[in-house]
Protein backbone atom coordinates (compact mmCIF):
# COMPACT_ATOMS: atom_id res chain seq x y z
CA UNK A 1 0.00 0.00 0.00
CA UNK A 2 1.38 3.34 -1.05
CA UNK A 3 0.35 5.40 1.92
CA UNK A 4 0.19 3.84 5.34
CA UNK A 5 -0.95 5.64 8.45
CA UNK A 6 1.30 5.24 11.52
CA UNK A 7 -1.15 3.18 13.50
CA UNK A 8 -1.76 0.91 10.50
CA UNK A 9 1.91 -0.05 10.21
CA UNK A 10 2.10 -2.93 12.73
CA UNK A 11 -1.04 -4.46 11.23
CA UNK A 12 0.20 -4.21 7.69
CA UNK A 13 3.63 -5.59 8.64
CA UNK A 14 1.98 -8.59 10.24
CA UNK A 15 -0.26 -9.10 7.24
CA UNK A 16 2.73 -9.00 4.94
CA UNK A 17 4.50 -11.59 7.06
CA UNK A 18 1.52 -13.90 6.83
CA UNK A 19 1.50 -13.49 3.07
CA UNK A 20 5.21 -14.31 2.90
CA UNK A 21 4.74 -17.34 5.09
CA UNK A 22 1.90 -18.58 2.90
CA UNK A 23 3.99 -18.26 -0.26
CA UNK A 24 6.91 -19.92 1.47
CA UNK A 25 4.76 -22.84 2.62
CA UNK A 26 3.33 -23.30 -0.82
CA UNK A 27 6.67 -23.15 -2.58
CA UNK A 28 8.39 -25.52 -0.20
CA UNK A 29 5.28 -27.67 0.21
CA UNK A 30 5.52 -27.48 3.99
CA UNK A 31 2.42 -27.48 6.15
CA UNK A 32 2.53 -24.26 8.19
CA UNK A 33 -1.23 -23.88 8.50
CA UNK A 34 -1.19 -23.93 12.33
CA UNK A 35 1.28 -21.05 12.47
CA UNK A 36 -0.59 -19.19 9.78
CA UNK A 37 -3.90 -19.52 11.56
CA UNK A 38 -2.32 -18.31 14.79
CA UNK A 39 -0.79 -15.32 13.06
CA UNK A 40 -4.03 -14.51 11.31
CA UNK A 41 -5.85 -14.56 14.61
CA UNK A 42 -3.22 -12.23 16.02
CA UNK A 43 -3.61 -9.88 13.10
CA UNK A 44 -7.35 -9.88 13.56
CA UNK A 45 -7.03 -9.12 17.27
CA UNK A 46 -4.50 -6.40 16.61
CA UNK A 47 -6.86 -4.80 14.10
CA UNK A 48 -9.78 -4.99 16.47
CA UNK A 49 -7.89 -3.47 19.38
CA UNK A 50 -6.40 -0.75 17.17
CA UNK A 51 -9.67 0.26 15.54
CA UNK A 52 -11.72 0.09 18.72
CA UNK A 53 -9.41 2.57 20.38
CA UNK A 54 -8.93 5.19 17.70
CA UNK A 55 -8.79 8.77 18.89
CA UNK A 56 -10.76 11.37 16.86
CA UNK A 57 -7.64 12.62 15.11
CA UNK A 58 -6.87 9.10 13.85
CA UNK A 59 -10.39 8.90 12.43
CA UNK A 60 -9.80 12.19 10.64
CA UNK A 61 -6.67 10.64 9.12
CA UNK A 62 -8.64 7.58 7.96
CA UNK A 63 -11.34 9.86 6.54
CA UNK A 64 -8.63 11.64 4.56
CA UNK A 65 -6.80 8.51 3.50
CA UNK A 66 -5.76 9.02 -0.13
CA UNK A 67 -6.88 5.52 -1.01
CA UNK A 68 -10.24 5.80 0.64
CA UNK A 69 -13.06 5.07 -1.83
CA UNK A 70 -14.47 8.33 -3.21
CA UNK A 71 -17.81 9.24 -4.76
CA UNK A 72 -16.75 7.82 -8.12
CA UNK A 73 -16.04 4.44 -6.51
CA UNK A 74 -19.40 4.31 -4.76
CA UNK A 75 -21.17 5.32 -7.95
CA UNK A 76 -19.36 2.56 -9.80
CA UNK A 77 -20.21 -0.01 -7.12
CA UNK A 78 -23.78 1.03 -6.30
CA UNK A 79 -25.34 2.78 -9.27
CA UNK A 80 -26.21 1.06 -12.52
CA UNK A 81 -26.72 2.86 -15.85
CA UNK A 82 -25.05 5.95 -14.41
CA UNK A 83 -24.93 8.98 -16.67
CA UNK A 84 -23.02 12.05 -15.62
CA UNK A 85 -24.76 15.39 -16.18
CA UNK A 86 -22.54 18.43 -16.42
CA UNK A 87 -22.75 22.13 -15.72
CA UNK A 88 -24.73 24.69 -13.77
CA UNK A 89 -26.18 26.44 -16.87
CA UNK A 90 -24.86 29.71 -15.47
CA UNK A 91 -21.10 29.71 -15.54
CA UNK A 92 -19.40 26.35 -15.89
CA UNK A 93 -18.94 22.79 -14.80
CA UNK A 94 -17.21 22.18 -11.50
CA UNK A 95 -15.10 19.00 -11.53
CA UNK A 96 -15.07 18.97 -7.71
CA UNK A 97 -18.73 17.93 -7.80
CA UNK A 98 -20.13 15.01 -9.75
CA UNK A 99 -23.80 14.81 -10.60
CA UNK A 100 -25.88 12.47 -12.65
CA UNK A 101 -28.70 10.00 -12.95
CA UNK A 102 -28.86 6.24 -12.76
CA UNK A 103 -30.44 3.40 -10.85
CA UNK A 104 -29.96 2.29 -7.28
CA UNK A 105 -31.27 -1.28 -6.95
CA UNK A 106 -33.49 -0.61 -9.93
CA UNK A 107 -34.88 2.66 -8.57
CA UNK A 108 -34.10 5.75 -10.70
CA UNK A 109 -32.11 8.22 -8.60
CA UNK A 110 -30.13 11.40 -8.94
CA UNK A 111 -26.64 11.21 -7.47
CA UNK A 112 -24.62 14.23 -6.36
CA UNK A 113 -21.26 14.11 -4.63
CA UNK A 114 -17.98 15.86 -3.97
CA UNK A 115 -15.06 14.18 -5.68
CA UNK A 116 -11.58 14.11 -4.21
CA UNK A 117 -8.73 12.71 -6.25
CA UNK A 118 -6.50 9.83 -5.20
CA UNK A 119 -3.21 11.27 -6.42
CA UNK A 120 -1.83 14.71 -7.06
CA UNK A 121 -2.85 14.76 -10.69
CA UNK A 122 -6.43 13.76 -9.96
CA UNK A 123 -6.57 16.13 -7.02
CA UNK A 124 -5.45 19.06 -9.12
CA UNK A 125 -8.12 18.21 -11.68
CA UNK A 126 -10.77 17.86 -8.95
CA UNK A 127 -9.52 20.82 -6.90
CA UNK A 128 -9.12 18.45 -3.91
CA UNK A 129 -12.88 18.10 -3.72
CA UNK A 130 -13.29 21.78 -2.85
CA UNK A 131 -16.23 23.11 -4.84
CA UNK A 132 -16.75 26.54 -6.35
CA UNK A 133 -20.19 28.19 -6.54
CA UNK A 134 -20.79 26.48 -9.90
CA UNK A 135 -20.49 23.11 -8.12
CA UNK A 136 -23.21 24.06 -5.64
CA UNK A 137 -25.33 25.51 -8.46
CA UNK A 138 -24.93 22.38 -10.57
CA UNK A 139 -26.15 20.45 -7.54
CA UNK A 140 -29.07 22.86 -7.18
CA UNK A 141 -30.06 22.38 -10.81
CA UNK A 142 -29.93 18.61 -10.50
CA UNK A 143 -31.91 18.67 -7.25
CA UNK A 144 -34.71 20.62 -8.91
CA UNK A 145 -34.58 18.26 -11.86
CA UNK A 146 -34.86 15.30 -9.47
CA UNK A 147 -37.89 16.93 -7.83
CA UNK A 148 -39.53 17.40 -11.21
CA UNK A 149 -39.14 13.72 -12.10
CA UNK A 150 -39.81 12.39 -8.59
CA UNK A 151 -36.37 10.90 -8.28
CA UNK A 152 -34.87 10.46 -4.83
CA UNK A 153 -31.45 12.11 -4.48
CA UNK A 154 -28.40 10.39 -3.02
CA UNK A 155 -25.62 12.69 -1.86
CA UNK A 156 -22.04 11.67 -1.13
CA UNK A 157 -20.24 14.20 1.04
CA UNK A 158 -16.45 14.23 0.86
CA UNK A 159 -14.83 17.65 0.98
CA UNK A 160 -12.38 19.54 3.16
CA UNK A 161 -14.63 22.57 2.58
CA UNK A 162 -15.86 25.00 -0.03
CA UNK A 163 -12.95 26.48 -1.98
CA UNK A 164 -11.56 29.61 -0.29
CA UNK A 165 -10.42 31.51 -3.38
CA UNK A 166 -11.01 34.79 -5.18
CA UNK A 167 -13.14 33.41 -8.01
CA UNK A 168 -15.32 31.56 -5.55
CA UNK A 169 -15.98 34.79 -3.65
CA UNK A 170 -16.60 36.81 -6.81
CA UNK A 171 -19.19 34.31 -7.95
CA UNK A 172 -20.96 34.17 -4.58
CA UNK A 173 -19.82 31.12 -2.66
CA UNK A 174 -22.02 32.13 0.28
CA UNK A 175 -25.14 32.63 -1.82
CA UNK A 176 -24.60 29.34 -3.65
CA UNK A 177 -24.41 27.35 -0.43
CA UNK A 178 -27.28 29.25 1.20
CA UNK A 179 -29.52 28.53 -1.79
CA UNK A 180 -28.73 24.81 -1.62
CA UNK A 181 -29.67 24.74 2.07
CA UNK A 182 -32.95 26.55 1.51
CA UNK A 183 -34.02 24.57 -1.55
CA UNK A 184 -32.99 21.21 -0.08
CA UNK A 185 -34.97 21.85 3.08
CA UNK A 186 -38.19 21.94 1.05
CA UNK A 187 -37.36 19.73 -1.95
CA UNK A 188 -40.27 17.44 -2.71
CA UNK A 189 -38.42 14.17 -3.07
CA UNK A 190 -36.62 11.87 -0.61
CA UNK A 191 -33.04 12.91 0.17
CA UNK A 192 -30.31 10.71 1.62
CA UNK A 193 -26.81 11.93 2.40
CA UNK A 194 -23.85 9.73 3.22
CA UNK A 195 -20.67 11.33 4.53
CA UNK A 196 -18.04 9.04 3.04
CA UNK A 197 -14.89 10.84 4.14
CA UNK A 198 -14.45 14.47 5.04
CA UNK A 199 -17.41 16.60 6.02
CA UNK A 200 -15.76 19.99 6.00
CA UNK A 201 -17.92 22.91 7.12
CA UNK A 202 -20.48 24.77 5.00
CA UNK A 203 -19.23 23.17 1.81
CA UNK A 204 -20.27 19.78 3.18
CA UNK A 205 -23.47 21.05 4.79
CA UNK A 206 -24.67 22.23 1.38
CA UNK A 207 -25.45 18.58 0.53
CA UNK A 208 -26.61 17.55 3.99
CA UNK A 209 -30.09 18.96 4.59
CA UNK A 210 -31.45 15.48 3.95
CA UNK A 211 -34.15 13.21 5.37
CA UNK A 212 -31.40 10.85 6.42
CA UNK A 213 -27.92 12.10 7.21
CA UNK A 214 -25.67 9.07 7.55
CA UNK A 215 -21.98 8.81 8.24
CA UNK A 216 -19.52 6.05 7.67
CA UNK A 217 -17.85 4.80 10.79
CA UNK A 218 -14.55 6.64 10.21
CA UNK A 219 -15.88 9.71 8.42
CA UNK A 220 -15.87 13.07 10.16
CA UNK A 221 -18.14 16.11 9.94
CA UNK A 222 -17.06 19.36 11.46
CA UNK A 223 -17.87 23.04 11.69
CA UNK A 224 -14.36 23.61 10.32
CA UNK A 225 -11.33 21.48 9.70
CA UNK A 226 -9.47 20.75 12.94
CA UNK A 227 -6.51 22.72 11.57
CA UNK A 228 -8.63 25.81 10.90
CA UNK A 229 -10.29 25.54 14.30
CA UNK A 230 -6.93 25.32 16.06
CA UNK A 231 -5.59 28.30 14.17
CA UNK A 232 -8.70 30.41 14.75
CA UNK A 233 -9.22 29.62 18.43
CA UNK A 234 -5.71 28.99 19.64
CA UNK A 235 -3.71 30.72 16.91
CA UNK A 236 -1.84 27.45 16.47
CA UNK A 237 -2.57 25.30 13.44
CA UNK A 238 -0.45 22.47 14.81
CA UNK A 239 -2.97 21.76 17.56
CA UNK A 240 -5.29 19.99 15.13
CA UNK A 241 -5.22 16.80 17.18
CA UNK A 242 -6.58 18.66 20.23
CA UNK A 243 -9.16 20.46 18.09
CA UNK A 244 -10.36 17.16 16.64
CA UNK A 245 -10.98 16.02 20.19
CA UNK A 246 -12.79 19.20 21.28
CA UNK A 247 -15.00 19.59 18.20
CA UNK A 248 -16.73 16.21 18.63
CA UNK A 249 -16.61 15.56 14.93
CA UNK A 250 -16.71 11.76 14.77
CA UNK A 251 -19.74 9.83 13.60
CA UNK A 252 -20.18 8.41 17.10
CA UNK A 253 -20.13 11.89 18.71
CA UNK A 254 -22.54 13.31 16.15
CA UNK A 255 -25.03 10.50 16.57
CA UNK A 256 -24.99 11.19 20.30
CA UNK A 257 -25.48 14.93 19.70
CA UNK A 258 -28.47 14.20 17.47
CA UNK A 259 -26.87 15.71 14.39
CA UNK A 260 -26.88 12.55 12.26
CA UNK A 261 -29.39 9.75 11.81
CA UNK A 262 -27.12 6.74 11.60
CA UNK A 263 -23.65 5.27 11.31
CA UNK A 264 -22.65 2.98 8.47
CA UNK A 265 -20.24 0.24 9.43
CA UNK A 266 -16.95 -0.02 7.60
CA UNK A 267 -14.80 -3.09 7.05
CA UNK A 268 -12.25 -3.59 9.80
CA UNK A 269 -9.33 -1.28 9.12
CA UNK A 270 -11.42 1.24 7.20
CA UNK A 271 -13.16 1.48 3.84
CA UNK A 272 -9.85 1.80 1.98
CA UNK A 273 -8.91 -1.75 2.99
CA UNK A 274 -11.89 -3.31 1.23
CA UNK A 275 -13.92 -1.25 -1.26
CA UNK A 276 -16.43 -3.97 -2.00
CA UNK A 277 -17.59 -4.65 1.52
CA UNK A 278 -17.51 -0.93 2.31
CA UNK A 279 -19.90 -0.40 -0.60
CA UNK A 280 -22.08 -3.30 0.54
CA UNK A 281 -22.55 -1.74 3.96
CA UNK A 282 -23.40 1.61 2.35
CA UNK A 283 -25.80 -0.07 -0.06
CA UNK A 284 -27.61 -1.89 2.72
CA UNK A 285 -28.16 1.28 4.74
CA UNK A 286 -29.24 3.41 1.80
CA UNK A 287 -31.62 0.67 0.74
CA UNK A 288 -33.17 0.45 4.22
CA UNK A 289 -33.68 4.20 4.56
CA UNK A 290 -34.80 4.73 1.00
CA UNK A 291 -37.45 2.05 1.35
CA UNK A 292 -38.68 3.65 4.56
CA UNK A 293 -38.92 7.02 2.86
CA UNK A 294 -40.62 5.67 -0.24
CA UNK A 295 -43.40 4.34 2.02
CA UNK A 296 -44.16 7.87 3.28
CA UNK A 297 -46.17 10.60 1.60
CA UNK A 298 -44.13 13.57 0.46
CA UNK A 299 -45.96 15.83 2.93
CA UNK A 300 -44.90 13.62 5.81
CA UNK A 301 -41.35 13.56 4.53
CA UNK A 302 -41.21 17.36 4.31
CA UNK A 303 -42.76 17.79 7.74
CA UNK A 304 -40.32 15.35 9.32
CA UNK A 305 -37.38 16.93 7.54
CA UNK A 306 -38.35 20.38 8.78
CA UNK A 307 -38.87 19.15 12.32
CA UNK A 308 -35.52 17.41 12.35
CA UNK A 309 -33.54 20.50 11.39
CA UNK A 310 -35.77 22.78 13.46
CA UNK A 311 -34.72 20.84 16.55
CA UNK A 312 -30.98 21.19 15.92
CA UNK A 313 -29.02 22.98 18.58
CA UNK A 314 -28.72 23.15 22.30
CA UNK A 315 -30.25 25.96 24.34
CA UNK A 316 -29.12 26.68 27.89
CA UNK B 1 35.62 63.45 17.68
CA UNK B 2 34.00 63.73 14.30
CA UNK B 3 31.87 60.67 14.97
CA UNK B 4 30.47 62.34 18.00
CA UNK B 5 28.90 64.83 15.65
CA UNK B 6 26.83 62.14 13.92
CA UNK B 7 25.59 60.59 17.11
CA UNK B 8 21.95 60.69 17.68
CA UNK B 9 20.99 63.65 19.76
CA UNK B 10 19.76 62.80 23.16
CA UNK B 11 16.41 64.13 24.18
CA UNK B 12 15.05 64.74 27.57
CA UNK B 13 12.26 62.27 28.31
CA UNK B 14 9.14 63.79 29.68
CA UNK B 15 6.86 61.61 31.68
CA UNK B 16 3.63 61.05 29.81
CA UNK B 17 1.30 61.80 32.68
CA UNK B 18 2.69 65.30 33.07
CA UNK B 19 1.90 66.23 29.51
CA UNK B 20 -1.41 64.44 29.04
CA UNK B 21 -4.31 66.78 28.86
CA UNK B 22 -7.22 65.90 31.00
CA UNK B 23 -9.84 64.74 28.49
CA UNK B 24 -12.93 63.06 29.85
CA UNK B 25 -13.08 59.55 28.45
CA UNK B 26 -15.19 59.02 25.38
CA UNK B 27 -15.52 62.65 24.41
CA UNK B 28 -13.52 62.16 21.24
CA UNK B 29 -13.25 59.17 18.93
CA UNK B 30 -10.67 58.35 16.31
CA UNK B 31 -12.07 57.12 13.00
CA UNK B 32 -11.04 53.51 12.40
CA UNK B 33 -10.40 54.14 8.74
CA UNK B 34 -9.08 57.69 8.28
CA UNK B 35 -7.92 58.44 11.84
CA UNK B 36 -9.90 61.67 11.93
CA UNK B 37 -10.58 62.78 15.48
CA UNK B 38 -14.33 63.19 15.84
CA UNK B 39 -16.34 64.73 18.64
CA UNK B 40 -18.47 61.87 20.01
CA UNK B 41 -21.69 63.85 20.06
CA UNK B 42 -21.08 64.89 16.48
CA UNK B 43 -20.53 61.26 15.51
CA UNK B 44 -23.73 60.16 17.18
CA UNK B 45 -25.70 62.87 15.47
CA UNK B 46 -24.26 61.64 12.19
CA UNK B 47 -25.53 58.05 12.72
CA UNK B 48 -22.04 56.99 13.79
CA UNK B 49 -20.65 57.71 10.35
CA UNK B 50 -17.34 59.53 9.91
CA UNK B 51 -18.08 62.93 8.34
CA UNK B 52 -14.74 62.90 6.57
CA UNK B 53 -14.42 59.43 5.00
CA UNK B 54 -17.97 58.02 5.34
CA UNK B 55 -16.72 55.12 7.45
CA UNK B 56 -19.69 53.42 9.08
CA UNK B 57 -18.75 52.62 12.66
CA UNK B 58 -20.08 49.28 13.86
CA UNK B 59 -23.27 49.68 15.82
CA UNK B 60 -24.53 47.84 18.85
CA UNK B 61 -27.85 46.08 18.42
CA UNK B 62 -29.60 48.66 20.62
CA UNK B 63 -28.19 51.58 18.67
CA UNK B 64 -29.38 49.98 15.47
CA UNK B 65 -32.87 49.33 16.78
CA UNK B 66 -33.14 52.93 17.98
CA UNK B 67 -32.09 54.21 14.57
CA UNK B 68 -34.47 52.01 12.59
CA UNK B 69 -37.69 51.57 14.53
CA UNK B 70 -40.28 54.13 15.55
CA UNK B 71 -39.56 55.38 19.07
CA UNK B 72 -40.74 53.03 21.82
CA UNK B 73 -42.26 50.59 19.34
CA UNK B 74 -39.90 47.70 20.04
CA UNK B 75 -41.01 44.58 21.89
CA UNK B 76 -38.19 42.13 22.38
CA UNK B 77 -38.52 38.37 21.88
CA UNK B 78 -36.64 35.69 23.80
CA UNK B 79 -34.36 38.13 25.56
CA UNK B 80 -33.38 35.60 28.22
CA UNK B 81 -32.26 32.79 25.92
CA UNK B 82 -28.66 31.86 26.72
CA UNK B 83 -26.11 29.42 25.39
CA UNK B 84 -25.04 26.30 27.18
CA UNK B 85 -21.79 24.52 26.56
CA UNK B 86 -23.02 21.39 24.75
CA UNK B 87 -19.54 20.12 23.80
CA UNK B 88 -17.96 21.07 27.14
CA UNK B 89 -15.59 23.20 25.13
CA UNK B 90 -12.82 24.57 27.30
CA UNK B 91 -13.21 28.23 28.14
CA UNK B 92 -16.54 28.69 26.36
CA UNK B 93 -18.64 29.53 29.43
CA UNK B 94 -16.13 32.17 30.51
CA UNK B 95 -16.16 33.64 27.02
CA UNK B 96 -19.94 33.94 27.07
CA UNK B 97 -19.98 35.45 30.55
CA UNK B 98 -17.39 38.02 29.53
CA UNK B 99 -19.36 38.98 26.44
CA UNK B 100 -22.54 39.22 28.48
CA UNK B 101 -20.82 41.57 30.90
CA UNK B 102 -19.31 43.85 28.28
CA UNK B 103 -22.40 44.03 26.07
CA UNK B 104 -25.28 43.74 28.52
CA UNK B 105 -26.78 41.23 26.08
CA UNK B 106 -27.50 37.55 26.67
CA UNK B 107 -26.45 36.55 23.17
CA UNK B 108 -25.20 37.94 19.86
CA UNK B 109 -28.57 38.74 18.33
CA UNK B 110 -31.51 40.83 19.52
CA UNK B 111 -34.89 39.95 18.03
CA UNK B 112 -38.35 41.40 18.35
CA UNK B 113 -41.05 43.38 16.66
CA UNK B 114 -41.78 47.03 16.17
CA UNK B 115 -42.83 49.55 13.58
CA UNK B 116 -41.07 51.61 10.91
CA UNK B 117 -43.14 54.63 9.93
CA UNK B 118 -46.05 52.74 11.39
CA UNK B 119 -45.44 49.56 9.36
CA UNK B 120 -45.11 46.54 11.63
CA UNK B 121 -42.03 44.36 11.15
CA UNK B 122 -40.19 41.55 12.84
CA UNK B 123 -36.59 42.60 13.31
CA UNK B 124 -33.38 40.74 14.16
CA UNK B 125 -30.16 42.62 14.76
CA UNK B 126 -26.79 41.00 15.32
CA UNK B 127 -24.21 42.57 17.60
CA UNK B 128 -20.61 41.93 16.62
CA UNK B 129 -19.28 42.76 20.09
CA UNK B 130 -20.63 39.44 21.31
CA UNK B 131 -18.00 36.80 20.28
CA UNK B 132 -17.95 38.41 16.82
CA UNK B 133 -21.67 37.64 16.54
CA UNK B 134 -20.78 34.10 15.70
CA UNK B 135 -23.80 31.85 15.21
CA UNK B 136 -24.26 29.22 17.88
CA UNK B 137 -27.44 27.38 18.86
CA UNK B 138 -29.03 30.41 20.53
CA UNK B 139 -28.38 32.82 17.67
CA UNK B 140 -29.83 30.26 15.25
CA UNK B 141 -32.79 29.60 17.53
CA UNK B 142 -33.62 33.27 18.08
CA UNK B 143 -33.45 34.00 14.37
CA UNK B 144 -35.56 30.95 13.55
CA UNK B 145 -38.18 31.94 16.14
CA UNK B 146 -38.22 35.46 14.73
CA UNK B 147 -38.82 34.05 11.24
CA UNK B 148 -41.59 31.82 12.55
CA UNK B 149 -43.26 34.70 14.40
CA UNK B 150 -43.11 36.87 11.30
CA UNK B 151 -44.73 34.01 9.39
CA UNK B 152 -47.45 33.63 12.01
CA UNK B 153 -48.22 37.35 12.09
CA UNK B 154 -47.67 37.78 8.34
CA UNK B 155 -45.22 40.60 9.07
CA UNK B 156 -42.28 41.50 6.87
CA UNK B 157 -38.94 40.34 8.26
CA UNK B 158 -35.78 42.44 8.44
CA UNK B 159 -32.49 40.96 9.58
CA UNK B 160 -29.40 43.10 10.13
CA UNK B 161 -26.60 40.60 9.68
CA UNK B 162 -23.12 40.92 11.13
CA UNK B 163 -21.08 37.86 11.96
CA UNK B 164 -17.70 36.23 12.03
CA UNK B 165 -19.38 32.97 11.02
CA UNK B 166 -20.21 29.77 12.82
CA UNK B 167 -19.39 29.49 16.52
CA UNK B 168 -16.53 27.05 16.68
CA UNK B 169 -17.15 26.17 20.33
CA UNK B 170 -20.48 24.55 19.52
CA UNK B 171 -19.09 22.44 16.69
CA UNK B 172 -21.64 20.85 14.38
CA UNK B 173 -24.56 22.17 16.42
CA UNK B 174 -23.44 25.59 15.31
CA UNK B 175 -23.11 24.59 11.63
CA UNK B 176 -26.60 23.11 11.73
CA UNK B 177 -28.03 26.54 12.55
CA UNK B 178 -27.37 27.43 8.93
CA UNK B 179 -29.69 24.62 7.86
CA UNK B 180 -32.26 25.50 10.52
CA UNK B 181 -32.53 29.18 9.64
CA UNK B 182 -32.53 28.47 5.90
CA UNK B 183 -35.30 25.89 6.30
CA UNK B 184 -37.41 28.40 8.25
CA UNK B 185 -36.82 30.97 5.51
CA UNK B 186 -37.95 28.47 2.87
CA UNK B 187 -41.34 28.30 4.62
CA UNK B 188 -41.45 32.06 5.03
CA UNK B 189 -40.63 32.49 1.35
CA UNK B 190 -43.34 30.05 0.28
CA UNK B 191 -45.92 32.06 2.22
CA UNK B 192 -45.21 35.03 -0.05
CA UNK B 193 -43.88 37.26 2.70
CA UNK B 194 -41.17 39.87 2.42
CA UNK B 195 -37.68 39.36 3.84
CA UNK B 196 -35.16 42.20 3.68
CA UNK B 197 -31.61 41.23 4.53
CA UNK B 198 -29.27 44.06 5.50
CA UNK B 199 -25.58 43.21 5.45
CA UNK B 200 -23.41 45.21 7.81
CA UNK B 201 -19.73 45.10 8.61
CA UNK B 202 -18.65 42.29 8.78
CA UNK B 203 -20.97 39.61 7.39
CA UNK B 204 -18.99 36.44 6.81
CA UNK B 205 -18.87 32.66 6.97
CA UNK B 206 -21.90 30.61 7.91
CA UNK B 207 -24.18 33.64 8.16
CA UNK B 208 -23.30 34.71 4.60
CA UNK B 209 -23.84 31.10 3.53
CA UNK B 210 -27.31 31.00 5.02
CA UNK B 211 -29.99 33.56 5.93
CA UNK B 212 -28.00 36.70 5.08
CA UNK B 213 -27.86 35.73 1.38
CA UNK B 214 -31.51 34.70 1.11
CA UNK B 215 -33.32 38.03 1.24
CA UNK B 216 -35.91 39.03 -1.35
CA UNK B 217 -34.07 42.30 -1.22
CA UNK B 218 -30.48 42.50 -0.02
CA UNK B 219 -29.15 45.84 1.19
CA UNK B 220 -25.60 46.53 2.30
CA UNK B 221 -24.05 49.34 4.28
CA UNK B 222 -21.25 51.21 2.49
CA UNK B 223 -17.85 49.58 2.89
CA UNK B 224 -19.16 46.53 4.75
CA UNK B 225 -17.07 43.38 4.44
CA UNK B 226 -19.27 40.69 2.93
CA UNK B 227 -17.61 37.33 2.46
CA UNK B 228 -17.93 33.61 2.77
CA UNK B 229 -14.24 33.04 3.37
CA UNK B 230 -12.61 35.99 5.12
CA UNK B 231 -9.82 37.90 3.35
CA UNK B 232 -7.07 36.62 5.67
CA UNK B 233 -7.78 32.98 4.86
CA UNK B 234 -7.98 33.68 1.12
CA UNK B 235 -4.65 35.49 1.23
CA UNK B 236 -3.12 32.51 3.00
CA UNK B 237 -4.57 30.13 0.40
CA UNK B 238 -3.58 32.02 -2.75
CA UNK B 239 -0.41 33.45 -1.17
CA UNK B 240 -0.95 36.96 -2.49
CA UNK B 241 -2.50 40.17 -1.34
CA UNK B 242 -6.13 40.82 -2.26
CA UNK B 243 -6.91 43.94 -4.28
CA UNK B 244 -8.26 47.02 -2.51
CA UNK B 245 -12.02 46.82 -2.01
CA UNK B 246 -12.25 43.04 -2.51
CA UNK B 247 -15.34 41.64 -0.77
CA UNK B 248 -16.58 45.08 0.22
CA UNK B 249 -20.23 46.04 -0.24
CA UNK B 250 -19.50 47.94 -3.47
CA UNK B 251 -17.66 44.91 -4.89
CA UNK B 252 -20.53 42.63 -3.93
CA UNK B 253 -23.04 44.89 -5.65
CA UNK B 254 -20.87 44.96 -8.76
CA UNK B 255 -20.80 41.15 -8.75
CA UNK B 256 -24.54 40.86 -8.40
CA UNK B 257 -25.02 39.80 -4.80
CA UNK B 258 -26.40 43.00 -3.31
CA UNK B 259 -29.41 44.98 -4.56
CA UNK B 260 -28.36 48.32 -3.19
CA UNK B 261 -25.95 50.08 -0.93
CA UNK B 262 -27.68 52.37 1.50
CA UNK B 263 -25.86 54.74 3.82
CA UNK B 264 -27.01 54.85 7.38
CA UNK B 265 -28.79 58.18 7.28
CA UNK B 266 -31.04 56.82 4.51
CA UNK B 267 -31.57 53.32 5.92
CA UNK B 268 -34.79 53.88 7.84
CA UNK B 269 -36.37 55.79 4.99
CA UNK B 270 -35.33 53.15 2.44
CA UNK B 271 -36.77 50.34 4.55
CA UNK B 272 -40.00 52.28 5.01
CA UNK B 273 -40.28 52.78 1.25
CA UNK B 274 -39.76 49.11 0.55
CA UNK B 275 -42.31 48.16 3.20
CA UNK B 276 -44.81 50.58 1.71
CA UNK B 277 -44.39 49.01 -1.74
CA UNK B 278 -45.18 45.61 -0.28
CA UNK B 279 -48.33 46.47 1.60
CA UNK B 280 -50.99 44.00 0.54
CA UNK B 281 -54.45 45.27 -0.17
CA UNK B 282 -56.84 43.39 2.05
Amino acid sequence: MASTLDFEKPIIELENKIKELKTFAEEKKIDLSDEIIKLEQRAEELKKSTYQNLIPWQKVLIARHPERPNSLDYIKLLITDFMELHGDRLYGDDPAVIGGIGRFQGQPVTVIGHVKGKDTKENVARNFGMAHPEGYRKALRLMKQAEKFNRPVLFFVDTPGAYPGMGAEERGQGEAIARDLMVMSALKTPLITVVIGEGGSGGALAFSVADRLLMQEYAYFSVSTPEACASILWKDGTKAREAAEALRLTAQDLLELGVIDGIIKEPLGGAHRDYKSAAEYVSKEISKHLNELLQCSIDTILEERYKKFRAMGHIG
Amino acid sequence: MVLEFFRKQKYVTVKANQEKRDIPEGLWVKCTRCSEIIYTKELEKNYKVCHKCNYHFRLTARERINMILDADSFTEYDSQLTSSNPLNFEGYEEKILKSQETTGLKEAVVTGEGTINGYPVVLAVMDSRFIMASMGSVVGEKITRAIERALEKKYPLIIFAASGGARMQEGMLSLMQMAKTSAALARFDKAGLLYISVLTDPTTGGVTASFASLGDIIIAEPGALIAFTGPRVIEQTIKQKLPEGFQRAEFMRQHGFVDMIVSRDKMRETLANILELHVKEE
